[in-house]
């Protein structure tokens, strides 16, 4: 007997319909599964009832383990358990041997230059090794929800360029799973607190992870969350407040850290963790530790913990005011402060982050589980269960999309901040008689010149059917996906010959970089400008000079006169004179010129081909 | 002429209402599809329809249109947990036969 679920008014599916869509929060050091059951989004829990499942994937020669018994392999295998994969995606071997971060692991390269590890299972990349965390996670969900799950949405932080989101939908896809969208985990967050229905302002998601910190600036405008800023540091997180209270449990037991094994070491860390949750409870905890020099007994008052983290904690802050600086946004302007992340619960943590953007942050959501939530609740609504007009999150693409045009001008086809998913075609034609074939070449960027904007690709759309120039219509369409992934395809008309490409840059930008490319189409939009007219005037005067060479070619010497054709002649000489200048005003004038020249000639072209068509039919035929 | 519910399906019921924020009750219904000829309805109610008719149990109220009623009589709404999965399920005396799946019937 199926179980079923409570359906909004009018929304009940049909037997067998029920789509099962879940939001999966891929950490860096755990992840979740959520779904909406009943209106209602819920982590999902194994069999154990956990509802954590730890980013560790531990390869050994006969199976692969994830979660908790890979985290048992961390301390017998770490070469073959991998840690926090998550700073891995969409890295090549170089970029890591660059950070110059001790690991563990026996690195080696694919043959894209991806880092990879070499385990016992051979070589394993980073894609492949998050899509193990997310098998785990879809099993988990099929077996929670009773069936296959039609969708997922992912969840990213914000900071994650084009390829790190490329490489976490690869692994999706090799988990067996359809990515519904990918969303950035600060907008997941605000969505868990239904900020996407409330009052239009900027929204600070602060998160606190494990091993992580990240804090994201958000405005929330039209129903759609951009991100205005990001900032944090991926290296710290509760286990730093861990490592602190351990080193202040071997200072107050007398000991020093070189006689104790790696028992005592995990036991003290263990204790650690203990100690740093009671205290958000508890004004002072005592613990008792059984190590190999002996037991002890020890007393940490909350005070003196909170002394003890006061420097990450302030870490943190300048972070947080820096990525508020960023985005030109004072403390005041703050509408809502989200709380993300385990170590959110220290009372310190919550009550420094609220007197510094001056208001209680939100924190009744599960902090751990807050993406998650929020993930699943847009799973939802994109699988179908919901109306979909209840909420419907956009994103924009940061900067515009476009191609090349004659003289070496972008054609932008898609501009900035529009919301995607979108797809816009634009046509184009052919430049030359007989042109049969067309480079596409795509840009990004803000700027009118070639040269100014970045290039993202370039295919060749061949076989044209060989015509007249601008006879040809090649139809150029651009489409970015929910995931803000490019595809640009090109198709003659009337054959219907067609080329696409894929764009997936193998590095993306960094938030300092859109910025400063949006700054300086900003400062330099005046000489753009006049650069893009002088090129404008330019094609149009090689245009009009081809032309007229191939008429005079064909039919000069019928239909011109001696003193007209010199006539012109010395117009095209003056025009293409002028085009080599800089004064795009002047050259529109020559063309005006050459254009008057050879009206006469056009004319009796005109009535020499029509003529010819006549020639042989008689009046009644016409 | 009754529809119950369990205690645990009350339950989940009210703390779904509460969680949603709106809604007077919750719909449970019949509709002529399937593979094998009816299937449950089971939503939350916004607005009461024509022919709606309203039962009140454990401080809750269940709306069932006429027709569907016919189907239902008897029937005792239980929230049941198989494993990690758990939803509602119908305890319906009228049921002839069922597809295996159980998310359609005949009477």
């Amino acid at each position: 007997m199926a179980l079923l679920q409570i359906a909004e008014p009018g929304q009940s599916t049909a037997p067998h319909q029920t789509k099962r869509a879940v939001g999966i929060d891929l950490g860096t050091t755990h992840s979740l599964v959520a779904s909406v059951r009943s209106g209602q989004a819920e982590t999902l829990v194994d069999a154990n009832g956990q509802a954590i499942l730890p980013s560790v994937v531990s390869y050994q020669t006969d199976e692969i383990l994830t979660g908790y018994p890979a985290v048992a392999q961390s301390e017998i295998d770490p070469v073959n358990t991998i840690v926090s994969v998550k700073r891995f995606m969409g890295r090549s071997l170089a970029d890591v041997q660059a950070r110059g971060q001790k690991f563990p692991y026996q690195f080696c390269e694919t043959e894209n230059g991806l880092v990879a590890f070499d385990t016992p299972q051979g070589k394993i990349n980073a894609i492949e090794t998050s899509s193990h965390l997310l098998t785990t996670l879809r099993q988990r969900a099929e077996h929670s929800l009773g069936g296959d799950i039609d969708g997922a949405v992912i969840t990213v932080p914000a900071y994650f360029d084009d390829a790190q989101r490329q490489a976490t939908k690869d692994a999706a896809q090799l988990a067996g799973l359809k990515v519904l969208r990918l969303i950035n985990e600060p907008t997941a967050a605000a969505v868990a607190y239904g900020l996407d229905s409330g009052d239009e302002g900027v929204i600070v998601v602060y998160d606190l992870g494990g091993g992580t910190f990240d804090v994201s600036v958000l405005r929330l405008q039209k129903g759609i969350f951009e991100v205005l800023a990001t900032g944090g540091d991926s290296a710290l997180g509760g286990d730093d407040f861990d490592q602190l209270l351990v080193d202040d449990f071997i200072t107050q037991a007398g000991l020093n850290s070189g006689q104790l094994s790696q028992a005592d070491l995990r036991h003290l860390a263990n204790a650690a963790r203990r100690v740093k949750e009671q205290l958000s409870d508890l004004a002072s905890v005592a613990v008792s530790l059984k190590l190999s020099t002996g037991e002890y007994q020890l007393e940490v008052s909350r005070q003196h913990f909170e002394q003890l983290i006061e420097p990450l904690v302030r870490k943190t802050l300048r972070a947080s005011k820096r990525a508020l600086k960023d985005a030109s946004i004072s403390p005041d302007e703050i509408l809502q402060v989200v709380m993300v992340g385990g170590s959110t619960r220290v009372p310190k943590v919550r009550a420094d982050v609220a007197a510094l953007f001056g208001k209680a942050p939100l924190t009744s959501i599960d902090p751990d589980k807050v993406v998650a939530l929020g993930a699943a609740l847009q799973a939802d609504v994109l699988v179908g269960n919901k109306n979909a007009d209840d909420m419907l999150l956009l994103d924009v693409i940061p900067l515009s999309l476009g191609l090349e045009t004659m003289g070496g001008l972008v054609e932008k086809v898609i501009p900035r901040n529009s919301t995607i998913p979108i797809a816009k075609a634009q046509e184009f034609t052919t430049f030359k008689d007989g042109q049969t074939a067309m480079m596409i070449h795509v840009l990004q960027g803000e700027r009118e010149l070639v040269d100014d904007c970045r290039s993202l690709a370039r295919f060749t759309l061949r076989d044209i059917p060989p015509l007249a120039a601008g006879a040809a219509h090649i139809r150029v369409t651009f489409q970015v996906d929910a995931d803000g992934l490019l595809s640009v395809s090109a198709m003659e008309k009337s054959t219907g010959v067609s080329a696409a490409i894929d764009v997936k840059p193998s590095y993306g930008l960094s938030e300092d970089e859109i910025t400063q490319m949006i700054k300086s189409s900003i400062t330099h939009a005046k000489e753009d400008m006049t650069a893009r007219m002088l090129a404008e005037q330019r094609v149009e005067a090689e245009r009009v000079l081809e032309a007229l060479d191939v008429a005079i070619a064909a039919d000069g010497d019928k239909l011109l006169s001696c003193d007209e054709r010199d006539g012109l002649l010395a117009g095209m000489a003056e025009l293409k004179q002028v085009a080599q200048g800089q004064d795009d005003k002047a050259i529109e004038l020559a063309i005006e010129r050459v254009n008057k020249l050879s009206e006469v000639f056009a004319a009796r072209r005109m009535d020499v081909s029509i003529r010819s068509a006549l020639a042989g039919h008689k009046v009644d035929e016409v | 002429m009754a529809v119950t519910m369990t205690d645990a399906a009350a339950d989940r019921v009210s703390a779904f209402l509460s969680n949603r924020g709106k809604g007077l009750g919750l719909r449970l219904g019949v509709r002529t599809t399937g593979c094998s000829g009816l299937a449950y309805v089971l939503e939350f109610v916004d607005e009461l329809e024509d022919g709606d008719e309203v039962f009140e149990t454990h401080g809750l109220k269940i709306i069932i249109d006429g027709k569907s009623l016919v189907y239902l009589n008897g029937t005792e709404l239980d929230f049941v947990k198989e494993g990690l999965n758990e939803g509602f399920q119908f305890n319906n005396p009228n049921v002839k036969d069922e597809c295996g799946c159980g998310e359609s019937f005949t009477v």
